[in-house]
């Protein structure tokens, strides 16, 4: 006979108990949340300390967003975000996130195809460039940003003559918001480009496609769920923005005003409650895009390990 | 014509064309690039330093030395070195938990952590207020006990913490979860204590791109801007960090200085381009810069 049956383990537990000797108070705990025994240690503390901190940095603060919403009533709440101060704002946040994605959509993947595929002089200190917009600090941004695009500066004087402005006007919050969305696009395409398979392409050539039809029939298809990814994180990354616009943008209510600058106004004249509820709808919208991320991405993911 | 078998370097070349395009749309292709780039990349990277060093750099120094701006520095510092260390510890943590067990809830715990990422910045702040502001949950306890957390240091470092939380964690996940559990399996296996675990196999194996994760997080932190504007209060030489010190003299039209303090920001932001650059070449791995919830969430490595 088994002498573990003896006091009552079945073998797994006590394979369960020799694998965990120093979490073998909440060895029942352990083996539900763990879906297999490992050897290694500190489980627990780890994950343990993982969820505390993430609690009390993350989850709670963010809770007490939708706590503090509930207070207004609905209507009060409708109000608020119905408000034509708010709509302005919204409409030139996800109008100018969604063209500045798609600007960088167009270039963000001409910049990785010529970094994968083409060699030339002072390739690799561009490649590390592109990701500046995401390492600069977003004020640093916004004030060179402004410079540069004022009347006087380096390149709105050139624009000036032809009647274009563009800082302090709706053009500046859209320079901003595709400065900063730049990297997303060209960092999801790049190592879709690098694993492409040349044979494949070879093939068409062969075939007698020619390089636009070979394009269009075989490239394009693989890097779109990439594409795409890039562009609605680049729209992710705009919806929120706030340091890089608000030196540019000119910031004039129902004009040029982004809604998390709404938010701020509001903070400053302490009306908690409509910056909160403001800020419940961004909230619902980078959370609903996240997600959309997250599903383009397993999407992306799942037509590449398909190969 | 052309023998199918690849027997001369003309036919290598013929091979090649296949699969590139004419001379004329590469260069043409290149100078888009490039063009969209010097507009969107080059000049305002230029345009820093040249706006900074307009007045020559005498001016330059001085308005580094001003003591504002000296103070500006030194709570960026502070703010950095009790955030960062932090978001390191939580980084390895949670990246162990992750990468080296298989548990229930694995893909929510990752979620959480990229949260912060997903969030407005104006948002980080503004839960902060609802929590520790005067008119927030623990407003009323916290000033009748006389502590300050909201417009002053306190607060700045929980937003900046709060910004920063993934950081770290993004860069040692998919690494981890690439280098598998064996090394460490043996070493306990063999008799190792955990600790001893730690510092001989798990640290040499992620030294790199924990580097890197504590340099981004760094550097992230040093610069944040939204969410430390909310909760920060703007009290000149006191709870100004730097980039809140830029707004200000940039506000006050002192456009030198303001750049002049920038320019050390971006300083920041360029060294830590290059640590990214020497570290994927040290370990050829992606590191993940602007690239929110992908590898990690998904788990899949390249």
């Amino acid at each position: 006979m088994d002498h573990l049956t003896i006091i009552g383990w079945s073998r797994a537990e006590f394979i369960g108990y020799r694998c965990h000797p120093q979490l073998d108070t909440d060895k029942n705990l352990m083996n539900f949340i763990l879906k297999q025994p490992s050897v290694l240690p500190g489980f627990a503390l780890t994950l343990g300390f993982a969820l505390f901190y993430l609690s009390v940095i993350v989850l709670i603060p963010l809770s007490g967003l939708f706590v503090k919403t509930s207070t207004l009533s609905w209507e009060q709440f409708w109000n608020i975000v119905t408000n034509s101060r708010a709509v302005a704002s919204y409409q030139l946040t996800f109008g100018a996130s969604l063209v500045g994605s798609l600007i960088n959509g167009l270039f963000g993947s001409i910049i990785a195809w010529v970094l994968v595929r083409y060699r030339f002089p002072g390739r690799s200190i561009v490649d590390a460039l592109v990701d500046l917009p995401f390492a600069l600090p977003t004020a640093v941004a916004g004030i060179t940003l402004a410079a540069i695009y004022a009347s006087n500066g380096w390149i709105g004087r050139y624009l000036e003559p032809f009647g274009i402005k563009v800082a302090f006007t709706p053009l500046g919050v859209l320079v901003a918001l595709t400065f900063i969305g730049l990297p997303f696009v060209v960092r999801s395409v790049q190592p879709v480009l690098q694993d492409l398979d040349k044979e494949v392409e070879e093939a068409a050539t062969t075939l007698g496609a020619n390089r636009w039809q070979t394009f269009r029939a075989v490239i394009v298809p693989e890097l779109w769920p990439a594409l795409l990814t890039g562009i609605a994180m680049a729209f992710a990354r705009a919806v929120g923005e706030y340091g890089s616009v608000i030196f540019i943008a000119g910031n004039m209510p129902l004009k040029s005003e982004i809604t998390p600058l709404l938010i701020m106004t509001k903070l400053e004249q302490y009306d908690y409650a409509g910056a909160t509820a403001l800020g419940v709808v961004m909230l619902v919208a980078s959370f609903a895009l996240a997600l959309a991320i997250n599903l383009l991405q397993w999407w992306s993911n799942a037509r590449r390990s398909n190969q | 014509m052309k023998s199918l078998s690849i027997t001369s370097t003309k036919d290598l070349l013929w091979k090649d064309s296949l699969t590139t395009e004419s001379p004329l749309i590469r260069r043409l292709l290149i100078g888009t690039a490039l063009l969209y780039l010097t507009f969107f990349l080059f000049i305002p990277l230029a345009a820093v330093f040249a706006e900074a060093l307009k007045d020559g750099i005498v001016a330059y120094v001085e308005s580094l030395l001003n003591e504002d701006a000296l103070a500006s520095i030194r709570l960026t510092l502070l703010v950095a070195a009790v955030a960062v260390p932090l978001n390191a510890l939580f980084g390895v943590a949670a990246a162990w938990a992750i990468a080296k067990f298989d548990f229930v809830g694995k893909q929510i715990l990752i979620t959480l952590i990229d949260m912060p990422l997903a969030v407005s910045p104006v948002i980080s702040g503004l839960i902060y207020v609802l929590l520790f502001g005067l008119q927030g949950w623990f407003g009323p306890w916290l000033a009748d006990h006389d502590i300050k957390i909201m417009f002053a240091l306190p607060g700045i470092v929980l937003a900046t913490i709060f910004v920063t939380v993934p950081f770290v964690a993004r860069e040692l996940i998919p690494l981890m979860q690439s280098q598998g559990r064996e090394e460490e399996e043996a070493a306990i296996t063999l008799g190792a204590s955990g600790w001893q675990m730690f510092v001989h196999i798990t640290l040499p194996n992620i030294k790199w791109s924990l580097l890197y994760g504590v340099i981004l997080c760094n550097a992230r932190a040093m610069g944040e801007f939204g969410a430390v504007s909310v909760v920060s209060g703007h009290i000149r030489g006191l709870t100004n960090t730097m980039p809140l010190h830029v707004e200000i003299l940039y506000n006050e039209y002192n456009a030198v200085s303001a750049f002049a303090v920038a320019s050390l920001l971006t300083l920041l932001a360029v060294v830590t381009l290059a640590v990214k650059a020497i570290v994927e070449r040290k370990t050829h791995f992606p590191t993940i810069v602007a690239d929110p919830m992908s590898e990690v969430q998904t788990g899949s490595i390249r």
